[in-house]
C-alpha cells in the first residue's frame, strides 16, 4: 500500500479538511427548546400578573408588617430554636452513628432504640410529652440508683416552652441526623480506616482527621435537607406556646383579620431563609469536595435557577 | 551467629471462613534486609504481610517485630489482646505501602505527610513539613507539595504514599504490591524510588510480581505458593537456579514476557 494512496472519501485536499474542522460545527437549531422557554415565560409573566394585581393579597399590608417588631421577633425564635435544635440534634446525631457503627454490642443496640424510638413517633407527640413531663415526674433528682438523692429539681422550673421546644426538636433531629452520619460514614472507603489504622492512629483521631471530613460529601446535602424541615418544624412549637415566626404570624391576623398578607409574610420570610440556607449549602458542598479535582459539584436546585 | 532478628515470624496461620489461606509461614528478617515476598495470586503473601502490623489477625502462631507482638502483650505466662490505644502505638514505627496508594484524597501532599508525624508521633509542624519537603525531594516531587492526590499520575501518587511511610520514621516498610495498580510505564519510576531506599539500609518486606526488582534489590527472595514458604534464598539462586519445581513453574511464566 505505498505510493499515491487513494483518495480517502472526503479528506483528500485541504479545503474539505478546512470545511470538516469540528471546530467550526453549528449545533442544531432547537425549535422545541425555544418553544418550551417562550412558554415558561409566558407564564411566569402571567403567574407574576396574578400575584400583582389581585387585591387581596394587599402588598401593602405584606410589607408593612415584613419587618413589623413582632413578626421579627418570631422570626428571630424561628431561627433560634432551628440553630441551637439543629446544633444539639447533629452533635447527637454523631454520637449515635458511632454507636450504631460500634462493634461493640451495647452502643450498637442503644443507639439502635433511640433511632427506633424518636423516629418512630410524631415529633408533635414528642414535643406535648415533654411539655408535660411534669404530670409524669412532678420532680427530677439526679441519684444513686436505688440510693440516696444527691441534687433534686421541680420539672416545672426546668420545662419551659423554651427547653420543651429545644429538648423536641434536637433529640428528634437527632435520630434523623444518625442515620444520616452514619450512612455518610460508611461511604467512605474502608481502605481509608484501614492506612490510618496502619499509621498508628486511634480511632478517634482517624474519624476525625481522614473519616468524617471525607465522609461530609455525604453528609452535607441531606443535612440541609434537614435543616430546612427544621426551619418549618419549629412552627410546631407553637401548640406548647412559643412564639414562633408563624405564631407571631397568627397572633397578628387574629387581631387584624389580614389572613392573607400576614400568612405572605411569613411565607417570604421562609422562603428567604430557604434560599440563604441554600447559596451557603452550595458553598460547603464545594468546599468538601475539595482534592476531587474535575468533579463538579452540582448546584441546588435554588442556585441553578440564579444563574440559569 | 546472626543478630536477633528484626522480624520473626513463627508458624503463622490464617483463614478465611473455610479457606485455609496461611498454613504456617516461619520466616526472619534481619535489620536493614531488603526481603522479597514473591508467588502467585492467591498464595497468601499479601496476608501475611497484613499480618505483620496486625491489619490482619492471624488464628495461630506469632509474629515478633523489633521484640513486639503487635496485637499482644505477654504478661506473666499469659497473652493479652491489647486494647486499641496500645496496638496504634506498637504500629506506629511501622511503614506501610498499599496496591492503591490509599492517599487521603481530601488532603493535599504534604498534608498527607505530616498527618501521622504531627498527629501520631507528636511532632512540631515546622519540623514535620520540612521533614516532609525534604522527602518529596528523594521521590521528585517537591514541586506537588500543594496538590490533591488526584491530580497525580498513579506513580507520583504511589511515591507520595512512599514518602508518607518514611516520614513516620519507620523501623520497618512494608510495601504491598506496590506496582500492580500502576500502568506499565509507571511502573519503573516507583521501582526506583524502591530500590534507592534499599541502599540506604531500610529494612523492607515487599510483596510484588517485579521479578527484576527481586533480582536488583533483594537480599532474599521468598517464595509463597499454596499458603507455605516454598522456596527462599539469596535472588540468584531462587530465581535463576530454583530448585523447586512450583517455583520454577512459576519464574517461567515470567520469563516468557521478559
Amino acid at each position: 500500500m505505498t505510493g499515491a494512496a487513494p483518495a480517502a472519501p472526503g479528506l483528500s485536499d485541504a479545503r474539505q479538511l478546512a470545511l470538516r474542522d469540528v471546530a467550526q460545527a453549528r449545533s442544531p437549531r432547537n425549535i422545541g427548546r425555544w418553544m418550551a422557554w417562550g412558554v415558561a415565560l409566558l407564564l411566569a409573566a402571567d403567574v407574576a400578573w396574578i400575584f400583582a394585581s389581585n387585591k387581596s393579597f394587599e402588598w401593602p399590608v405584606v410589607a408593612q408588617w415584613f419587618t413589623g417588631a413582632a413578626i421579627l421577633r418570631g422570626l428571630g425564635v424561628t431561627l433560634g430554636l432551628t440553630v441551637v435544635a439543629m446544633v444539639l440534634g447533629v452533635a447527637l446525631g454523631l454520637v449515635l452513628a458511632i454507636g450504631r457503627l460500634s462493634e461493640n454490642r451495647l452502643p450498637h443496640h442503644l443507639a439502635g432504640l433511640y433511632i427506633w424510638v424518636f423516629r418512630g413517633t410524631p415529633l408533635m407527640v414528642q414535643l406535648i410529652f415533654w411539655y408535660n413531663l411534669s404530670t409524669l415526674f412532678p420532680t427530677l433528682s439526679i441519684a444513686v440508683p436505688f440510693g440516696p438523692e444527691l441534687a433534686s429539681w421541680k420539672t416545672n422550673d426546668l420545662i419551659t416552652p423554651l427547653t420543651a421546644a429545644i429538648a423536641g426538636l434536637a433529640l428528634n433531629e437527632a435520630a434523623y441526623m444518625a442515620e444520616i452520619i452514619r450512612a455518610g460514614l460508611i461511604s467512605v472507603d474502608s481502605r481509608q480506616s484501614e492506612t490510618a489504622q496502619a499509621f498508628g492512629m486511634t480511632r478517634g483521631r482517624a474519624l476525625r482527621r481522614i473519616i468524617i471530613p471525607q465522609a461530609m460529601r455525604a453528609i452535607v446535602p441531606p443535612t440541609g435537607n434537614q435543616l430546612i424541615s427544621m426551619i418549618k418544624a419549629t412552627s410546631l412549637v407553637s401548640v406548647i406556646a412559643m412564639g414562633d415566626l408563624l405564631y407571631s404570624v397568627q397572633a397578628v391576623y387574629n387581631r387584624t383579620f389580614q389572613v392573607i398578607p400576614l400568612l405572605m409574610v411569613a411565607v417570604l420570610w421562609y422562603l428567604l431563609i430557604t434560599s440563604l440556607l441554600s447559596v451557603v449549602q452550595s458553598a460547603i458542598e464545594r468546599y468538601y469536595a475539595r482534592g476531587e479535582g474535575g468533579i463538579v459539584v452540582p448546584m441546588t436546585p435554588m442556585a441553578q435557577e440564579a444563574t440559569a | 551467629m546472626n543478630a536477633v532478628p528484626l522480624v520473626s515470624a513463627h508458624n503463622v496461620h490464617k483463614s478465611f471462613g473455610h479457606n485455609q489461606v496461611l498454613k504456617g509461614i516461619n520466616l526472619e528478617v534481619q535489620a536493614g534486609e531488603v526481603v522479597v515476598i514473591l508467588g502467585p495470586s492467591g498464595s497468601g503473601k499479601s496476608t501475611f504481610l497484613r499480618c505483620i502490623n496486625h491489619l490482619e489477625t492471624m488464628d495461630q502462631g506469632a509474629i515478633l517485630v523489633d521484640g513486639t507482638q503487635i496485637g499482644y502483650a505477654l504478661r506473666g505466662t499469659h497473652l493479652h489482646k491489647v486494647k486499641p490505644g496500645v496496638l496504634a502505638r506498637q504500629r506506629s514505627e511501622i511503614g506501610m505501602v498499599f496496591q492503591q496508594f490509599n492517599l487521603y484524597p481530601h488532603l493535599t501532599v504534604l498534608q498527607n505527610i505530616v498527618e501521622a508525624p504531627i498527629g501520631v508521633h507528636g511532632r512540631s509542624k515546622t519540623e514535620a513539613e520540612a521533614q516532609a519537603f525534604t522527602l518529596l525531594e528523594t521521590v521528585g516531587l517537591r514541586d506537588k507539595a500543594h496538590t490533591y492526590p488526584r491530580q497525580l499520575s498513579g506513580g507520583q501518587q504511589q511515591r507520595v504514599a512512599i514518602a508518607r511511610a518514611l516520614a513516620i520514621k519507620p523501623k520497618l516498610m512494608l510495601f504491598d504490591e506496590p506496582t500492580s495498580a500502576l500502568d506499565p510505564e509507571l511502573v519503573g519510576e516507583v521501582l526506583a524510588t524502591m530500590r534507592s531506599l534499599a541502599d540506604q539500609g531500610l529494612t523492607m518486606i515487599v510483596v510484588t510480581h517485579e521479578i527484576s526488582f527481586a533480582k536488583e534489590a533483594a537480599d532474599r527472595v521468598v517464595f509463597m505458593d499454596g499458603g507455605v514458604v516454598v522456596e527462599e534464598g539469596a535472588p540468584r539462586e531462587v530465581l535463576e537456579n530454583p530448585s523447586h519445581p512450583r517455583t520454577r513453574a512459576f519464574l517461567s511464566r515470567f520469563i516468557e514476557r521478559v
